[in-house]
């Protein structure tokens, strides 16, 4: 299970909400210091193009932001409920939506790809997911 | 943070001086502004991004189109930073090769090429 959940609706002003959230978030679950400023640009690099392709395609549900703390490591799930065709990322043909779309898309998955090491990005006919996964050092609390 | 702008004029250069966060929210202010400014004939743009705290890729899109604009002009836009984590974003977007990048206003007023 999530160990933090959110759902907002798809509007730009709310990004920055879920870019504040992940990075506390991340910060408590034992991420480096000097990578919490990469965690809060990918998500919100994921969030922005998640927002984007709801308000194209016009979908109401919100945007699904899912922070999972596990064992030495701490991931990002951003979720959007755009149904894609099944394609093979790379794959040239999906240009008939507005180019400018496909551009800040593409963007935005490339800072997001050369930020982060260990990305998953899948999607299918129920919408897309990026999961981000960065790892966690133990908290170095002294119990003595 | 919202974004803040402010311009100014240093001989024939238009400063811009930027700060806060730009990310899909505050992007298309600063979109306008740049499109106003070359519309008003101000074609030799100098962004000044040191009070900038966040800079996210719909960001980079806006300067990349800024830049579009004044070079359909032959004008330039040059961008002052000196912040490692905004730098990082360019490089990793190969955009370094795209934007002259100055560590002062001074130096990026003073450059012609």
């Amino acid at each position: 299970m999530a160990t933090v959940e959110l759902r907002f609706s798809a509007l730009p002003e709310h990004v920055r909400t879920a870019r504040l959230v992940a990075a506390a978030v991340a910060r408590r679950a034992g991420v480096d210091e000097a990578v919490l400023d990469e965690v809060r640009l990918a998500v919100g690099e994921a969030c922005s193009r998640a927002v984007g392709l709801h308000r194209s395609h016009e979908i109401t549900a919100p945007v699904k932001v899912a922070l999972i703390e596990e064992e030495k490591q701490f991931s990002i799930e951003v979720g959007d409920e755009v149904p894609h065709a099944p394609h093979t990322p790379g794959e040239s043909g999906a240009a008939e939506d507005g180019d400018g779309d496909v551009e800040e898309d593409e963007m935005g998955l490339a800072v997001i790809s050369g930020l982060v090491d260990d990305v998953e990005v899948t999607s299918g006919r129920d919408g897309g997911l990026i999961r981000m996964t960065w790892p966690t050092a133990p908290p170095a609390v002294a119990l003595a | 943070m919202d974004l803040s702008l402010s311009t100014r004029t240093v001989g024939d250069r238009t400063v811009v001086e930027v700060g806060g966060e730009i990310d899909v929210y505050t992007a298309p202010k600063l979109r306008e502004q740049l499109v106003e400014l070359v519309n008003d004939g101000n074609f030799h743009l100098v962004v000044d991004m040191e009070g900038v705290d966040f800079l996210d890729s719909t960001g980079l899109g806006v300067l990349v189109g800024g830049l579009k604009r004044v070079r359909a002009h032959e004008g330039s836009l040059r961008l002052v930073c000196n912040q490692e984590r905004i730098l990082k974003i360019f490089r990793i977007t190969g955009l370094t090769k795209v934007f002259p990048i100055h560590t002062s206003v001074e130096e990026a007023v003073a450059a012609t090429d």
